[in-house]
């Protein structure tokens, strides 16, 4: 009993840490493969969980939808509109410097979550979309189901990291982390750089509401409490760059570790007397904050540092 | 007529100082350490309730607790700058920015912490509206925040022009290559920015506070329409960005002015105005209105 | 020789790990233009800005009337007396011309700031009714002299000029010149790159040549123009003039 218990956790922990793998490796291809700052991740997530939602719960009289559709047709509706959104964003800020895509996506995600709460026809508002449905569920059931889902969300992790592998390989992918940390280069490049930068900006968009949707499967529900920026668009960037940015191995391996860091400091700050405890969740917060920063000054490479690729870029004199 | 110069323009006119001044914090970050300051909101909100403790603490009106929370914050940004983005100086300026979104989280729950979550205010009670020309009521906290906001530009534009810092600070901002071969001690600069980032910042946090009430998220919320300001007005333009502010926080009321009965969009959606006017920017005029300089 | 203020002594120095130019030496002194030219990428700006501490100082010695500067870094060498201008981007485009000069005494403010300045318009008068304009609105030409004025306004014992003419018309490039020979005869000392080898060479006091990097020629401007070997490789050959 102890020991399926301990199981148990171990399940629900790995599809929790593969859900934030994907967001990792979609936020590798962004940032560590092209510079690109998305500080919007949580507005993605929440198209692509809203959408998978939609499309495939029971219907209901409180919102649109509720189509009933298979999951995988969830999935991918979730990753298509949650890349035009990507596509769009990148199409206007990919030019300028990494800054000014960053300050737009705080917006895109800014009006999302506006949208959400207060489009109550397409998201039930603050209640949030319920009866999601999870694959083969009239097959398994509790604990099966919890295992059947691990599968399910480990299969796409695969997945996306292959896309990433292959972005990664490409001969673009090799230019762009050449240019990458050259501002004077990356300003000066022409084209055909900057529509590679918008693709992998999009992949990384699509990927990214791929793992919303699997977060709406896997809770059954979505409210926007679940897109809080905090949870997802801070700890993801904990993740990659303590995992290694550049790197798809470093980004699963930081995913896995910061998740299992973030779940331990909830079972520590548990045990804390009662009035503390409520306050637990800030000190998770600070911590973080300060782990941040701590990654950024002494410990920049991360687990899995990126080798470099080899390719001369003359800086300007 | 009046109902939109009394309901609209008014607040418009408050908000869009409050964003002002926030906003010139930005710009001037923006151009001379060159950097997206995410965590310039929480920097607001740090200002906020310093000037709460003192209002608890001392019983003095939070007019009057401002200098203290200008103080105190400065210290504060001064240690942030010491302590997490100064290590960072030498790296490409992206590292910084992930540094200050992580940087507001910290700001943010150390007030939760210490505060509480609890939105709080200055002092309850109502003020009556000051009536003018029979028919002109405007709220004696907007006469305030509105005729500090133009002092104090007036005042910075002063200092910008016609002080031996501020000419530096224009300087390193126009050119921090050529800055350094004419000797100027860029970090003197920078602190003399945040010292001036961060004070504005806390008058602003006091004036939100004011205007409506003290809670961890206001800064937070606050940070689009201060980046879409700073944008506006021109990176590197302190008073371009005054100018983005006061453009901006009017015409986010102005868009929930019931025209022909029917406003141009719902109020729920007013921060979406902030975030259309960026990107119209970044689509037409990535210098922004007075051409400042692109990052 | 006269009086050496600047001695720049087996002098290895580049960016980075990477050295760009070894083993230089070059003097200046007193009164003197000197004058650097060479060919592209020769590392004639790699030495300014050494001296100027810009860059990475790997070996040798640089010494400033008998001091040594190897470690100094730039923002003390303003108030020692040595201001730069460096090749391209030298003035504050939004500055007005008024503030551009303004900046130039922060670092090392002079006894009389107005009497400063009314002796370097005097220099430049073309400047006296733009003062109130945006520096980055003016002309080439008139840029340049802003740029040289701001070195001045220190009222520095040495300015290193990197490339003054760059772009300029050739009767500006006369106008620059002229002014320059003024400068040095109001007691300061200037060592400058040109790319306008031959003449330069002919308001040089003396000269030097780099190649990769390297000390290849020197001698006073009158001697290198005369000599064949310069002429031909550096100068785009022809008879002396
Ligand atoms: N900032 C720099 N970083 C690295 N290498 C540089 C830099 N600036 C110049 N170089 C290199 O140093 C060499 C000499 O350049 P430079 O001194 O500018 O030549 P010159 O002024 O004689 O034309 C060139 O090969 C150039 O690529
Ligand atoms: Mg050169």
């Amino acid at each position: 009993m102890e020991l399926s218990g301990m199981l148990f956790y171990l399940v629900s922990f790995l599809i929790m840490g593969g859900i934030y793998s994907v967001i990792c490796l979609a936020l590798n291809m962004q940032w560590g493969f092209g510079g690109l700052f998305n500080a919007g991740i949580a507005g993605f997530y929440a198209v692509g969980a809203y959408s998978a939602a939609i499309i495939t719960s029971a219907n209901s009289a409180n919102h649109v939808g509720g189509f009933d559709l298979p999951i995988v047709v969830g999935l991918i509706v979730a990753g298509i509109l949650s890349g035009i959104v990507g596509w769009a964003i990148a199409r206007i800020c990919v030019r300028l410097k990494a800054d000014y895509l960053a300050m737009a996506s705080i917006g895109i995600a800014e009006i999302i979550r506006l949208a959400v709460i207060n489009e109550e026809w397409l998201t039930n508002g603050s209640l949030g979309v319920s009866r999601i449905p999870r694959p083969l569920e009239d097959f398994f059931t509790g604990r099966e189901s919890e295992l059947v889902f691990f599968i399910f969300v480990w299969i796409i992790v695969a997945i996306t990291f292959w896309v990433a592998h292959r972005l990664y390989k490409s001969p673009w992918g090799r230019v762009m982390r050449a240019i990458r940390d050259n501002e004077a280069a990356a300003e000066s490049v022409g084209k055909d750089v900057q529509s590679f930068r918008i693709q992998s900006f999009v992949i990384g968009a699509i990927f990214m509401g791929v793992a919303g949707a699997l977060s709406a499967h896997y809770f059954k529900f979505f409210s926007p409490d679940a897109t809080e920026p905090l949870l997802i668009t801070f700890l993801a960037w904990v993740m990659l760059i303590a995992g290694g940015s550049g790197n798809n191995k470093g980004a699963v391996a930081g995913a896995l570790i910061i998740w299992a860091i973030w779940s331990m400091t909830e079972i520590i700050t548990q045990q804390l007397p009662p009035d503390w405890a409520t306050r637990s969740s800030y000190i998770r917060m600070l911590l973080i904050g300060l782990f941040l920063q701590f990654v950024l000054q002494r410990f920049r490479a991360g687990l899995f540092p990126e080798k470099a690729p080899k390719l001369n870029v003359k800086s300007h004199g | 007529m009046m109902d939109f110069i009394n309901f609209y323009l008014i607040p418009g006119i408050t908000l869009g100082s409050i964003y002002a001044l926030g906003a010139v914090g930005v710009s001037m970050i923006f151009g001379i350490l060159r950097f997206a300051h995410f965590a310039h909101g929480d920097l607001m909100t740090v200002g906020a309730y310093f000037a709460l403790s003192a209002v608890w603490l001392l019983g003095i009106p939070a007019l009057a607790a401002i200098p203290i929370a200008m103080a105190l914050t400065c210290l504060v940004a001064l240690f942030a700058d010491r302590a997490f983005y100064k290590p960072l100086r030498q790296l490409p300026t992206i590292y910084t920015v992930i540094a200050s979104f992580g940087v507001a989280l910290i700001f943010r729950s150390v007030i939760q912490l210490l505060w509480g979550t609890e939105s709080q205010v200055y002092s309850v009670g109502f003020q009556k509206p000051i009536v003018l020309f029979d028919s002109l009521r405007i709220a004696t906290r907007h006469i305030q925040i509105i005729a500090a906001t133009a002092v104090i530009t007036v005042a910075l534009n002063w200092f910008l022009h016609h002080t031996q810092m501020g000419k530096t600070m224009r300087a390193v901002s126009d050119d921090p290559a050529l800055a350094s071969v004419a000797g100027l001690d860029p970090e003197k600069t920078i602190r003399w920015t945040w010292i001036i980032g961060a004070g504005l910042a806390a008058i602003a946090g006091v004036f939100v506070g004011l205007d409506t009430d003290v809670h961890t998220m206001m800064g937070w919320n606050l940070l689009l329409p201060m980046f879409a300001a700073a944008l506006l007005g021109g990176i590197g333009k302190p008073l371009g960005a005054i100018a983005g502010g006061l453009i901006i926080g009017i015409a986010e009321e102005i868009c929930t002015y019931p025209i022909l009965g029917e406003s141009l969009i719902s109020p729920s959606y007013k921060s979406a105005v902030a975030f259309v006017i960026m990107l119209l920017i970044l689509i037409f005029r990535p210098r922004g209105l007075f051409k400042g300089r692109l990052l | 020789m006269s009086n050496k203020i600047l001695d720049v002594q087996n002098l290895t120095a580049g960016y980075g790990k990477q050295a760009i130019i070894e083993n230089i030496n070059t003097n200046v002194s007193d009164q003197q233009i000197v004058v650097i030219v060479g060919p592209n990428g020769a590392g004639k700006s790699t030495l300014l800005k050494s001296v100027f501490g810009l860059n990475n100082r790997m070996d040798g010695d640089i010494t400033f009337h008998g001091q040594s500067i190897f470690t100094a870094k730039t923002s003390e060498l303003v108030p020692m007396g040595i201001s730069a201008v460096p090749q391209s981007h030298n003035v504050f485009p939004t500055l007005t011309v008024e503030e551009n000069l303004d900046v130039g005494t922060f670092a090392a403010p002079p006894q009389d700031k107005k009497a400063t300045k009314s002796k370097i318009l005097d220099l430049f008068p073309d400047l006296k009714d733009k003062l109130g304009q945006q520096a980055g609105e003016l002309s080439g030409g008139q840029r340049q002299m802003v740029a040289v004025g701001r070195a001045l306004m220190s009222e520095p014992k040495l300015i290193l000029l990197d490339e003054p003419t760059a772009g300029l018309s050739p009767a500006y490039l006369e106008v620059i010149f002229d002014l320059l020979l003024q400068v040095r005869d109001s007691g300061v000392a200037i060592l400058m790159v040109e790319q306008n080898a031959k003449q330069a060479l002919r308001i040089a006091d003396y000269a030097y040549v780099l190649v990769n990097g390297k000390n290849a020629y020197e001698g006073t401007g009158a001697k290198l123009l005369q000599d064949d070997e310069v002429r031909k490789s550096f100068l785009g050959g022809g008879a002396p003039q």
